[in-house]
């Protein structure tokens, strides 16, 4: 008997059995779409922190001032706010591996166009923060330092922002937009950069030159000079934490923190977050890819259960097969491809399965849709595996059978 | 002449714990090419055991049996499963077709395993069913569809498609009415004069026995009485 007609029989037998072979295989069925939907989301995952890394721009590392709660009321005076203009500057002009720095002050307003108005907020930066922050602009350009030592009102807006103060789909260059009733000129719009890691619309955003933002919208008590944050690109990612040392150096100078004082500011690469992320997203990955395992190995021990009651209920039939004059090795072949067509097809049924669970949880979790071929093709491989595996056993008890004793079983 | 079947004390033992039990006890034998012959016997005679050696499903203790001149002692269970299937046809008291397969595929079983392709497998189950005398309307229905008669008739032509030279018969007839049984004890001395088909049978009933040509009784493992059937000639 060749492989062809074996399978032919092992078809007909599995349809004779519709309902029970659909109920054996569902153990096969969860576990290799389980696999297929757990690489679908750890690579969406991947790429999805991928960008997100990207999209924070490369090398950066971020200066935050340092909370007033830190020490209870031992803190220096004016303290609070700690970080000027001027430690920008130092830092873009003393140390060595600072590519660009800007200042980061944000401004949470309403900005009004002659169409509508928007909450959103204003970011006021330098011209480097386009650099800082790996951020293109998509029409029209960024303002320059000329801009920033006018304090010019120029912005360029976000793409979400543009979509609602201009809902009409012109072009907003060279339009006008009030924030906080000082009208400022539309100079570009950046690229779209989609949402950020906690899951914020990055694209909503104003940005305009920093010292606009400080003199003519600040309403702070801070001074014309103390900023939210710095952001500084470094050179090159094996110096980032040499550089983090450097600024922090340079600030204590600055600052004129000695010890015992604590430093006043916080400095931080982002890149490592989303390490912290990425590694995270590598955890849940084994996870849900032990729980394939577990399922596909259940789904193995439920075939070769079905498979020894199958070979006891067709004892009769084994018996007349080993009469009319089927080797042993005939009867084994049987029974194995029975149980390999058994996982296959199960197989098959788990990747449809998988690949349109993965399609719902890209769309729900925002991530991109990716089916893994060589994923899909190892699962296949995988379960015809468990087939022979789990099958043998059942198979090998047929073969062995005594065909006087199964001729004449009940 | 080479005799079909040749038999030297040839014994089967069972040992259950310390009770050795013999089946089949130092019996000789010979049944010539074209015979047509019934074993009878009460329950536990050994007929079964000696049917199960000749069928080469069983191992004898010890003695010697060959089967068309070839001693089968010595072969190894593949080469026995071979043998099965080009020589032996076997016919069971509850025929053993398998359920949900129509005739025609129950035919074609022996063949898928003698690797005949399958457009010659068809033509000849088709041929072996209307040699016994299934009309063609029947050759798709199952088992369960078919009387008790002509579920045998399929178990024959299933038997008989490889062209064996012996065909062992186990109580063919005790699933079946007195005129089915005659009907197909018709068929068997047809097959047996036509083709000359070397038939071996094991049979409770001496009615059916008597369309033999050869009626061997066993008691206790041993033949105890051999001896020709001196028929009328109104049997067939």
């Amino acid at each position: 008997m060749n492989l062809q007609s074996a399978v032919g029989v092992a078809l007909r037998a599995l349809l004779l059995n519709r309902e029970r072979s659909l109920l054996t295989v569902l153990g096969i069925i969860i576990g290799v779409a389980a696999v297929i939907v757990t690489v679908a989301i750890g690579a969406g995952a991947r790429a999805s922190i991928e960008s997100t890394i990207g999209s924070l721009g490369s090398n950066l590392v971020v200066i935050l001032p340092g909370s007033t709660a830190t020490g209870g009321v031992n803190v220096g005076i004016g303290s609070a706010s700690t970080l000027t203009v001027g430690d920008g500057l130092a830092i873009a002009q003393q140390v060595r591996h600072a590519a660009a720095v800007t200042p980061l002050v944000v401004l949470r307003t309403q900005p009004i166009s002659q169409y509508s108005n928007w909450q959103t907020s204003v970011a006021g930066v330098s011209p480097a923060w386009p650099f800082v922050r790996s951020w293109a602009v998509g029409s029209g350009s960024f303002f320059n330092d000329t801009d920033v030592d006018t304090s010019a009102k120029v912005c360029v807006i976000g793409t979400t922002v543009q979509t609602q103060l201009f809902p009409n789909d012109e072009d907003p260059v060279g339009q006008m937009v009030e924030i906080n009733n000082v009208p400022f000129r539309i100079v570009g719009v950046l690229t779209s950069h989609g949402h950020s890691m906690i899951g914020t619309d990055q694209d909503d955003v104003i940005v305009i030159p920093y010292s606009s933002l400080l003199q003519r919208l600040s309403t702070s008590a801070n001074g014309p000079d103390i900023v939210g944050a710095l952001a500084v690109s470094v050179d090159a990612s094996q110096n980032v934490t040499r550089t983090i040392s450097a600024i922090s150096q340079l600030l204590r100078t600055r600052h004129r923190i000695v010890p015992p004082h604590s430093d006043d500011f916080q400095v931080r690469d982002l890149a490592d977050i989303a390490r912290a992320a990425s590694a995270a997203g590598v955890m849940l990955q084994i996870l849900l890819a032990s729980i394939a395992t577990v399922s596909l190995i259940v789904g193995g021990i439920g075939i070769m259960n079905i498979m020894l009651v199958s070979v006891t209920e067709r004892t009769r039939e084994i018996g007349l097969r080993m009469a009319v004059g089927a080797p042993a090795q005939a009867i084994l072949l049987q029974f194995l491809v029975e149980s390999v067509v058994l996982s296959v097809v199960g197989g098959g049924i788990g990747i449809v399965v998988g690949v349109i669970a993965s399609g719902i949880a890209a769309h729900f979790g925002h991530f991109p849709f990716t089916v893994s071929i060589p994923t899909v093709f190892l699962a296949l491989l995988f379960s015809a595996a468990i087939g022979i595996g789990f099958g043998f056993y059942p198979a090998r008890k047929a073969a062995h059978l005594d065909p006087i004793v199964a001729l004449h079983a009940e | 002449m080479t005799p079909t079947i040749q038999t030297r004390d040839l014994t089967r033992l069972f040992t259950t714990g310390k009770t050795v039990l013999a089946a089949v006890d130092h019996v000789t034998f010979a049944l010539q090419p074209g015979e047509f012959a019934a074993i009878m016997g009460p329950s536990g005679s050994g007929k079964s055991t000696f049917m199960n050696l000749i069928g080469c499903l069983d191992r004898a203790t010890s003695g010697r049996y060959a089967l068309d001149g070839t001693d089968v002692s010595t072969l190894s269970a593949d080469q026995l499963a071979a043998l099965r299937r080009q020589e032996l046809g076997f016919v069971f008291q509850q025929y053993n077709l398998l359920p949900r397969t129509s005739a025609l595929q129950n035919v074609e079983l022996p063949m898928v395993y003698a690797s005949v392709g399958p457009a010659e497998r068809r033509t000849r189950a088709r041929q072996a069913l209307i040699d016994v005398g299934l009309d063609e309307d029947h050759h798709r229905s199952n088992p369960h569809e078919l009387s008790g008669g002509q579920q045998q008739r399929v178990a024959i032509a299933r038997a008989l498609v490889n062209n064996p030279r012996l065909m062992l018969a186990d109580e063919p007839t005790g699933a079946l009415d007195s005129k089915t049984s005659a009907e197909i004890m018709k068929l068997f001395l047809r097959l047996n004069r036509e083709r000359n088909l070397t038939i071996l049978m094991v049979t409770h009933e001496l009615d059916v026995a008597r369309y033999s040509n050869r009626i061997v009784s066993f008691l206790d493992g041993r033949i105890v009485s051999d001896e020709p059937v001196v028929r009328a000639a109104a049997a067939s």
